[in-house]
């Protein structure tokens, strides 16, 4: 059974998977029902099943793989529309972003090593609250692994995306403009996703919070690594 | 579209040009995104030529990860034998981002 591990068949069972995971998340409203999860999940056991090799696989993949790095200069688009907003509130917008930044990244090594972590898994987790392409770019440039950030990412934004709200409400984070962007910096596209829910202005903070913490993290991941060693 | 995808593979060609020229640990793409927000500020690139493809881009970002969650599957093991500091550093770090950026702007914003 050759046709099996063929290409075309290959990608077209990633659209299709991803299309029908899609759809199961528009039915059911669940944010753990993540599109990228589930359609990885079928794909995995379709792999298991068939004894098709990942390398086959990626022959298709790669061509899906490619779209990342010009998806993330797409975001270029959102990041100059809200240009206006982010000079109003440059100030406040910078400091708390810089802050949950490196809060972010500190919290997670700290917690991991006391775990007793490896040094490359510590490297996979630095950079798990933004979005994945820019965290597996991040990952591989302080030397991690690329696949495990990809999967930690995906939890931290499950993770963030139903408990969110909750912590907001405990911790008395009340206005939306801090709300959306918490939401945003801590659990990136999935997190927007959530606070574009509840309402636009919510969203787009988010967005603004996942852009400014992508770019943050990008620049500032190295540095308070080196610090932390 | 061709126009659309000649901008934005344009800018991610000077990102990569960047990290060529000066060895800047950052990704080519990131810089790209950086130029092409700044080439719409300064009106050199109009908003609807790049709109369409980037819209199209930013919509199906989950898409374009399958295939990296998919290789997950090579890394099954790491994940089991290390779960416990993988997911409670990732749940308490999570937290401690949203508190942290949360307080934080709430308070600067009472300062300016």
């Amino acid at each position: 059974m050759e046709y099996l591990s063929n290409t075309y068949f290959l990608l077209a069972l990633t659209f299709a998977a991803y299309a029908l995971s899609q759809l199961l998340q528009w039915r059911t409203q669940l944010s753990v029902l993540n599109p990228i999860l589930i359609s990885a999940i079928v794909i995995i056991a379709y792999l298991k099943l068939t004894n098709v090799s990942i390398e086959s696989y990626n022959e298709g993949g790669r061509y899906i793989e490619f779209w990342l790095k010009p998806a993330i200069v797409a975001l270029g688009v959102p990041l100059y529309k809200q240009l206006s907003t982010i000079r109003k509130q440059l100030l406040p917008l910078i400091i708390s972003e810089l802050a949950g930044c490196v809060a972010g990244i500190i919290s997670v090594v700290l917690v991991a090593r006391l775990l007793g972590a490896t040094q490359e898994v510590v490297m996979s987790l630095a950079a798990k609250s933004v979005t994945t392409p820019i965290a597996m770019e991040v990952t591989k440039a302080v030397g991690g692994i690329p696949s495990l950030t990809a999967a930690v990412v995906i939890c931290v934004g499950i993770f963030g995306g139903m408990t969110g709200f909750k912590v907001m409400k405990m911790t008395r984070i009340g206005s939306p403009i801090a709300q959306g962007l918490s939401l945003g910096t801590a659990a990136h596209a999935m997190g927007t996703s959530r606070a574009m829910d509840v309402s636009d202005k919510y969203g787009a903070f988010a967005s603004l919070g996942l852009t400014i913490n992508g770019i943050f993290t990008a620049l500032l991941t190295p540095t308070v690594l080196s610090l932390l060693d | 579209m061709v126009i659309q995808c000649a901008i934005i593979f344009g800018c991610l060609a000077l990102g990569e040009l960047v990290v060529w020229l000066t060895g800047i640990k950052l990704p080519s793409s990131i810089i790209g995104m950086l130029i092409l927000a700044l080439l719409l500020q300064v009106k050199a690139v109009k908003l609807r030529q790049v709109e369409g493809m980037a819209n199209f881009l930013v919509k199906n970002f989950g898409f374009f990860f399958v295939p990296a969650a998919v290789s997950l599957m090579l890394y099954l093991d790491i994940i089991c034998a290390q779960w416990l500091p993988i997911l409670v550093a990732s749940a308490v770090s999570t937290v401690v981002v949203i508190v942290v950026t949360g307080w934080i702007h709430q308070l600067a914003r009472k300062f300016f």
